[in-house]
């Protein structure tokens, strides 16, 4: 019983930062984004210097790099919280406890998913040497 | 007392009360069912209820179904044999633009919209949801919007650019007014639907059960705020478009036409940020359908319940990463095609994931038959079908070959109908007990199951390869003996079958039910809220508001069923005959609030009446009656908030049952209607943004924009009204805090001064391009300019009335220091209002200067 108010007091709604969650996604989107755009303004700009295009990949890179560290910190926190003090992996019952873990392997499943899909577009990079 | 301790057993703890006496008990129940009470004869078109409204709702978005289903059968019939003259070209063009725009516009978002309306209150235990009146008032003008732009096909005056509405097809070359009917109808609507979305996520994150904390919430509440999310984004990018697209039309700025420096891609870009999301928006409902159908089929727990959660936000978010695939045959760059190419294949995954999820489910549990799981699987099967077409096209070589052919059609219907028609008839078989008490007959379904199946196949397999072979879309006819004949034929008798289907489904509807017994309560033996209906419902959602700790409530908490039908938990009597629901907070649903919600009223058809009428006469150009009208719309609205929202209560606190006691006002970031203002204003802000978007569009396609020398709007104007709009807002801030301290005359005084500062600052703001002399109908700088201080100023114009009705207010007794929700509801426009303008003065005065 003890345990349990510890529990309801630690972690309790106001320190949920519910946000968190939708931080992967929120970062493949910036990330898409940033390389359409780069690629998009950079054709349209400066395309006609032949090996310029180097440019954007490396650009493509750096922002690949970026949105993998902050997806992967986001899925590491996520995946921490969802395994941790359980001895069973299961969140389905009416606790702030289970809430908490919930929360954390929803942001990890995101962090999954979003790896993927910004790894996907940034493998174009390596496939298109120039606009056309 | 918190809801924690409550859950074990309820039913001992309230004993003390007295409440359980039977007399106790019907006496409380008439005093609720009064409260509730729908209003009859003519007035009962008054009504707000979530019950009625969303039940219109559906019948009118279903009607729009079979408008579109007949559209879909005269296409049919003129496509069976070569060279048909049924329809002439001109009436064909009418009638697939109408088809589309109906399906989508007006049944596959609104139906959603209307279930959801429907049933969510009951699947969340909650009398209603937090704005009735908004939901009767999209109603409305869902209602006369549609009528509006479907009535326009029996005058010959409909649009004719397909749903998509292209320019300059529709700008140079379709001088009739049925882009303006297509542009402002449907922009009328897109309102309505986003007032439904708003209504739709306040619902799911404000006014849960106690003890639904966000691990427990139904899926199909998960799905519901990830649609309603994906509506906020996806409309305000279409409403920007149609201003600039209706702009061009009506006063000749040429934002789309390339002599003056426009450009038509601009449009493909707005339509497909909304249209591609749009195919999600209407797919995911019906994934929600299935989720709340599929367990209780299975008669076990959803299998892999945060899986399913991670397939509807990650579908959410993937689904606005694929908007240029639509757009692959316009000569983009090799690497955007590439780069959208890769997250159209992206989407898949989160897709996928929820159809095993489901499979698992099926797997895992014991399966009942019913028609609703015959549609279930048959909808699984071809949306899959439809998802593999979906990747081929893809994978741009492939779409350069199939674009625009009717392969795509038949891809689109495979995805549609498999994944949104299939399952919303499941959906009609399954909740028709909740609706009407009564069942639809198995029996008919199953022969209905088989027609539409059968007949769906055979009108749209045959289209992809009548594709492939080469025949295009959107062509009245075509010549004989070039291989289209048979196969052409073939669809168009696989329609006929299709269509009886739903006429014997419409007559298992419709047909008179008098000596049908009413069916058994919870007849499927689901676990979830919604199946605590009475047959037939009571009018008041559910008979007191329950204690939730667990997924599955009516399987898993022993005697839930009857501790709520003898009134044992919070809520169970209206004793002040109002109107009331909980409200509770977002992540644990503890409860925080006893909220009053809106009784009957016309006010909210009037105000959609009048709404209608500024489209509408818009849309004739008759604008003297179209502001008269738009004026007279603010007049009622303003009289329906100023009667119905924030009311000073009778106390400060209310006994709602067990022991608590909560406060029946609150303001600030707790209270539903600063949640409302904040999600609007996060919809007009990504409007705004896409007309932003198009400046910058303007500049990567020229290579002098903006055009040297600067025609205009200058530096200073542009920042003098900047200024100006700041200091109001710095007043408008203090005001609410002084209105709080209980300085009286500071308030009185700031907020007046701040009126006058944001009237000053909106006159400047014109000033820029009027005295600079900017003429929008030369060249699209300015008049791209024109139209980012147009909408900075129109909703400086807005502040200003929020800034009159909250003196007003404070005047007539309405709001005091204590009761302050209209000022710190307006505050929250200001900071949207704020970084508006700072944004427009950054981009036409701050942009030209350092590009």
């Amino acid at each position: 019983m003890e345990q349990e108010q510890h529990h309801s007091e630690k972690y309790h709604e106001r320190h949920e930062r519910i946000w968190f969650m939708f931080l992967p996604p929120f970062v493949w989107a910036l990330h898409l984004l940033a390389c359409y755009l780069t690629a998009a303004i950079w054709c349209a700009k400066y395309s006609g210097s032949a090996n310029s295009f180097t440019t954007v990949r490396i650009a493509i890179g750096i922002y690949t790099l970026l949105a993998i560290a902050v997806i992967g910190y986001s899925g590491w926190s996520g995946f921490r919280r969802h395994r941790h003090l359980a001895a069973d992996l299961s969140h389905n019952d009416d606790t702030p406890l289970d809430r908490y873990r919930f929360l954390g392997m929803a942001t990890f499943l995101l962090a999954a998913l979003s790896t993927v899909a910004t790894l996907f577009v940034a493998t174009v990079a390596l496939f298109f040497g120039n606009c056309d | 007392m918190k809801p924690d301790d409550m859950d074990s057993e309820p039913s001992n703890l309230i004993s003390e009360q007295d409440r359980d006496s039977a007399e106790y008990r019907r006496q409380s129940a008439e005093r609720l069912l009064k409260a509730w009470e729908t209003p009859r004869g003519w007035r009962y078109w008054s009504a707000v209820n979530n019950s009625e409204v969303g039940l219109w709702y559906t019948v009118a978005s279903f009607c729009f179904f079979l408008f579109g289903g007949v559209l879909a059968l005269l296409m049919r019939i003129q496509l069976a044999v070569p060279g048909n003259t049924f329809l002439t070209a001109d009436q064909y063009n009418q009638i697939f633009t109408m088809h589309g725009s109906v399906m989508m516009f007006l049944f596959a978002v609104p139906i959603f919209e209307a279930f959801s309306i429907m049933v969510l209150p009951e699947m969340l235990g909650a009398r209603d949801l937090p704005f009735p009146r908004l939901s009767a008032y999209g109603f409305y003008s869902f209602v006369i919007g549609g009528i509006f732009v479907c009535g326009s096909l029996f005058f010959d005056a409909a649009p004719k650019g397909g749903w998509f509405m292209y320019p300059p097809l529709t700008t140079s070359y379709q001088p009739g007014i049925g882009a303006d009917i297509w542009l402002l109808g449907l922009t009328f609507i897109e309102i309505a639907s986003i007032a439904a979305a708003i209504e739709l996520i306040v619902g799911v994150l404000k006014c849960r059960p106690p003890g639904m904390r966000i691990n427990l919430i139904p899926l199909y509440c998960w799905y519901i705020l990830v649609v309603a999310g994906m509506i906020l984004f996806a409309f305000p990018p279409l409403i920007a478009g149609d201003i600039l697209l209706e702009m061009e039309r009506a006063f000749d700025w040429p934002f789309f036409d390339p002599q003056r420096g426009g450009d038509p891609l601009l449009w493909q870009h707005l339509f497909w940020i909304f249209g591609h999301p749009e195919v999600y928006i209407v797919f995911l409902p019906s994934v929600a359908l299935m989720a709340m159908m599929v367990p209780t089929f299975a008669r076990t727990p959803m299998v892999g319940y945060s899986w399913v959660v991670l397939s509807a936000v990650g579908t959410g978010f993937l689904s606005f990463g694929l908007w240029v695939h639509h757009m692959f045959t316009t000569g983009l760059p090799g690497i955007s095609i590439g780069i959208f190419s890769a997250a159209s294949q992206a989407v898949a995954i989160p897709t996928g994931v929820q159809l095993f999820c489901f499979l698992a489910t099926f797997t895992a549990g014991n399966v009942k038959r019913s028609v609703c799981l015959h549609f279930i699987f048959a909808g699984l099967a071809t949306f899959i079908i439809g998802g593999l077409t979906g990747v081929m096209v893809a994978v741009a070589p492939f779409d350069f070959q199939a674009h625009d052919t009717f392969f795509i059609v038949g891809h689109l219907h495979y995805v549609l109908i498999g994944g949104t028609i299939f399952p919303i008839m499941a959906g009609f078989y399954y909740f028709f007990p909740l609706v009407k008490g009564k069942q639809l007959s198995e029996r008919i379904g199953r022969i209905v199951f088989w027609l539409v199946l059968i007949g769906f196949n055979i009108t749209f397999f045959p289209m992809h390869i009548t594709g492939l072979l080469g025949m295009p879309r959107r062509v009245f006819t075509y010549p004989a003996d070039i291989g289209f004949d048979t196969l052409n034929l073939i669809s168009s008798l696989g329609s006929i079958i299709l269509a009886a289907g739903f006429v014997l489904f419409l007559y298992d509807v419709v047909r008179p039910r008098r000596n049908q017994p009413l069916s058994e309560r919870n007849p499927w033996k689901a676990g979830t809220l919604e199946w605590l209906a009475q047959m037939p419902d009571q009018p008041w959602g559910v008979r007191t508001i329950p204690i939730i700790n667990s997924r599955y409530p009516l399987w898993e908490q022993p005697d839930f069923v009857r501790d709520v039908d003898e009134g044992r938990f919070y809520l169970p009597d209206a004793v002040e005959g109002r109107r009331e629901t909980l409200v509770t907070t977002v992540i644990d649903a503890e409860p925080i609030q006893c909220l009053r919600v809106g009784g009957p009223t016309f006010l909210t058809f009037f105000a959609a009446l009048f709404t209608g009428g500024f489209f509408i006469f818009a849309t004739y150009h008759w604008w003297l009656a179209a502001i008269l009208s738009g004026l007279i719309a603010i007049v009622v609205i303003l009289t329906w908030v100023w009667t119905g929202t924030a009311e000073i209560p009778e106390k400060e606190m209310k006994d709602v049952g067990l022991g608590l006691s909560l406060p029946l006002y609150i303001s600030g970031p707790s209270a539903v209607g600063w949640w409302a203002m904040f999600i609007t204003m996060t919809a007009d802000i990504t409007a705004f943004v896409s007309l932003i978007f198009g400046y910058f569009f303007y500049w990567t396609i020229h290579d002098d924009f903006p055009p040297q020398p600067l025609p205009g709007p200058g530096v200073f104007w542009p920042v003098t009204g900047l200024v100006l709009v700041m200091i109001a807002y710095g007043l408008t801030l203090l005001s609410r805090r002084w209105n709080r301290a209980g300085y009286t005359s500071a308030f009185y005084l700031s907020l007046s001064l701040a009126a006058v500062f944001s009237l000053a600052g909106g006159c400047a703001l014109l000033a820029g391009p009027w005295l600079t002399g900017l003429d929008p109908t030369q060249h699209v700088y300015p008049a791209i300019v024109w139209v980012l201080t147009g909408w900075t100023v129109l909703h400086v114009i807005l502040g200003i009335i929020m800034q009159l009705y909250c003196l007003a207010r404070r005047a007539a007794g309405k709001m005091t220091d204590r009761w302050d929700a209209d000022i710190v509801n307006v505050s929250l426009y200001w900071h949207f209002l704020a970084l508006t303008v700072v944004m427009t003065v950054g981009v036409i005065a701050g942009f030209p200067s350092v590009s």
